[in-house]
């Protein structure tokens, strides 16, 4: 048990998950006490949501070492199929909470199973492919999703493309109609749902990267010849990371689809996944803890800066900037080298 | 290297037009190449390379630069596929063996370039040369389940252990690519050792040693040997390491052999002297 407490990875991982529960304690205080706006009230969800996008996409490109482009595509895949499941138990299961956790295990696996596929041929690969083809699935899910007719009745689920459903039996409505998306969503998200979904995100990555998987996925990363020469199969534990990265955004994407009144496919382009990207990069590739405030602090920012109007993009760039010069700077650094003792290897989770 | 007791071992011709140790004999080599070639477009990289190495020989590949020598090495571990010839480990064919299935079959090596995790700890780098030694699945270690307490408990002492045959284990914590030089040469060597191999391919181990490191090692080598009872071949330019360590020898030059034998034989042998140092001018 010493060993735990001076193993500076695992004492980092604690106050990680410390630092969440305090944040969650400290919010759901200051929400009953009516101490939050109710703008900021609605952000905490999507807050919740973005990290665990962030924490999910640091696992592929922090701890795995590939840079995927799409990961907004993941969480478009949770987000409508999430949706889709929960609005149709809506008789079967009065239960929100539980809907929505159903949801979202629906919404993990169908991203996992989308990772799969796209995974079984670029991962093969060496070389920046998958940057390439998460790019093109990103755009790719977008149109699907754009021109997907889902309807429900009596007798189950219809699907249909590029043409709105018709014939649907007395009783039967249309759950997802095409380039509206889900109109009529039900919020059944709650603060405490994507509280739980990130310390079950954490634990999942804490967890991997601390194991044998975790290792030879890590090992892959940092050279891929000497892993293979130890007997590391790269294509399976490169898929192993990517598919639980695809998972845990799917999870996110229901999380986030769930806390908004309409979902339409174009909230989950390009510039989510790079947002998201832009969080990992900015809080540390490998650093959870980094993600988890980079994600939590530039998603709120913009409704902070609301004020500004126009000139908000223009001050949420320069934010940007100065985090990144800033962090960058020699001289904070050896500050911060002088307040927090020096890491002994164990670089995983800095 | 006066401290160290050169090593005399008899050795006895084998099928292959080669030799192994006469305490080797009566087991089957743990490595033969037979007519082994490779061509890169029209380069023959390796032509018709034939060698024995018995279970227990120390054996060294020489020859000067761009002899093909690490050639042979990606050619044993399949990082390239041989154009010609058959490679038999321990009695089986490796044709068509990916690195990794390879790396199972018992063969483990080092670099020449040294290739760490150079962001893990050196523990950690030793923990995932032993990934298919102690194997849990994925869930068990997301879930943390007893099986991944025990199977972690023995990766720790295993990995301390290995360490300890160079004496690294309280550098366990530190980060690989960190380490100074000679340390990651020799991390290299117990990575390799973890993955618990029949033979151990070692790429120039004492590039850039200084004499009292490189006698270490020599003798850590000799001692890799005796305990583990594996066989190593080794990549070497430092000839006093070669010549005093090494039981069979086999030369490279162009990518053929050019002489085999003993230590005594290779020296004496005067296409080796030619290769290395040139031909006496004529009249």
């Amino acid at each position: 048990m010493k060993k735990f407490l001076t193993n500076k990875s695992t004492f980092s991982n604690y106050m990680t998950y410390a630092g969440v529960v305090i944040a969650f304690i400290i919010l759901t205080i200051m929400g009953e006490a009516g101490g939050l706006s109710s703008t900021m009230k609605g952000q905490l969800v999507p807050v919740c949501a973005y990290v665990v996008m962030a924490l999910s996409l640091n696992l592929t490109v922090g701890v795995m070492g590939e840079l995927s482009l799409g990961h907004a595509g993941f969480m478009s895949v949770g987000a409508f199929s999430g949706a889709v499941v929960a609005s149709a138990l809506q008789q079967a299961i009065p239960s929100d909470g539980i809907r929505l956790v159903i949801a979202m295990v629906v919404g993990a696996i169908l991203a996992g199973l989308v990772g799969i596929v796209i995974g079984v041929p670029v991962l093969r690969l060496r070389g920046d492919y998958l940057a390439i083809v998460t790019l093109a699935f990103g755009e790719i899910i977008k149109s699907i999703v754009t021109n997907l007719y889902i309807g429900i009745d009596a007798k189950g689920l219809h699907f249909s493309f590029l043409n709105p459903l018709e014939g649907l039996e007395a009783g039967g409505r249309m759950i997802m109609n095409g380039p509206m998306g889900i109109p009529g969503n039900t919020k059944i998200s709650t603060f405490t749902a994507g509280f739980i979904l990130i310390i079950i995100t954490l634990m999942i990555i804490f967890n991997l990267v601390n194991s044998r998987s975790g290792r030879a996925i890590m090992a892959l990363r940092d050279n891929r010849i000497a892993a293979e020469s130890v007997g590391i199969n790269a294509t399976k534990y490169k898929m192993m990371g990517f598919v639980t990265s695809a998972a845990l955004a799917g999870a996110a994407g229901t999380l986030f689809g769930m806390s908004q009144n309409a979902i339409i496919a174009s909230k989950f382009d390009f510039n989510t996944s790079i947002l998201v990207l832009v969080f990992v990069v900015l809080g540390g590739l490998g650093r959870m803890w980094g993600s988890i405030i980079a994600a939590a602090a530039l998603t709120i920012l913009p409704e902070l800066l609301r004020e500004f109007s126009e000139y908000r993009m223009l001050i949420y760039a320069i934010v940007l900037i100065l985090v990144m010069l800033i962090t960058n700077n020699p001289g904070l650094k050896n500050l911060f080298g002088k307040l927090i003792p020096r890491r002994k290897g164990a670089a995983e989770n800095e | 290297m006066s401290n160290t007791n050169k090593l005399k071992t008899k050795m006895v011709p084998v099928p292959s037009h080669s030799i192994v140790p006469e305490r080797d004999v009566d087991k089957s080599p743990i490595l033969e190449c037979r007519h082994l070639g490779i061509d890169f477009g029209g380069l023959h990289a390796v032509q018709d390379l034939n060698l024995a190495i018995g279970r227990t020989e120390i054996a060294g590949l020489i020859g000067p630069n761009g002899a093909g020598k690490t050639t042979v090495f990606n050619l044993l571990t399949k990082v390239y596929q041989p154009t010609r010839g058959t490679i038999l480990l321990d009695g089986m064919d490796t044709s068509g063996k990916t690195t990794v299935q390879i790396n199972k079959m018992g063969i483990a090596r080092t670099f020449q370039n040294i290739r760490l995790f150079d962001n893990l700890s050196v523990e950690d780098n030793v923990k995932i040369g032993l990934h298919n030694q102690n194997t849990y699945s994925m869930a068990t270690g997301v879930l943390r389940l007893p099986k991944y307490w025990r199977t972690e408990k023995k990766n720790h002492e295993r990995a301390l252990e290995l360490l300890s045959i160079f004496d690294m284990q309280d550098m366990a914590d530190m980060k690989a690519g960190s380490l100074p030089y000679g340390a990651q040469r020799r991390l290299e060597i117990v990575r390799a050792l973890a993955t618990n191999p029949k033979l151990l391919l070692l790429d120039e181990p004492a590039a850039g040693m200084n004499p009292s490191e490189t006698a270490e090692l020599m003798e850590n080598i000799v001692k890799i040997r005796d305990t583990f009872q594996i066989a190593v071949l080794l990549i070497e330019h430092d000839m006093n390491l070669v010549m005093n360590i090494c039981e069979g020898i086999c030369v490279l030059n162009f990518g053929q052999v050019i002489a085999k034998g003993t230590p005594d034989d290779i020296q004496a042998n005067p296409a080796v002297i030619e290769a290395y140092l040139g031909k006496k001018k004529e009249g």
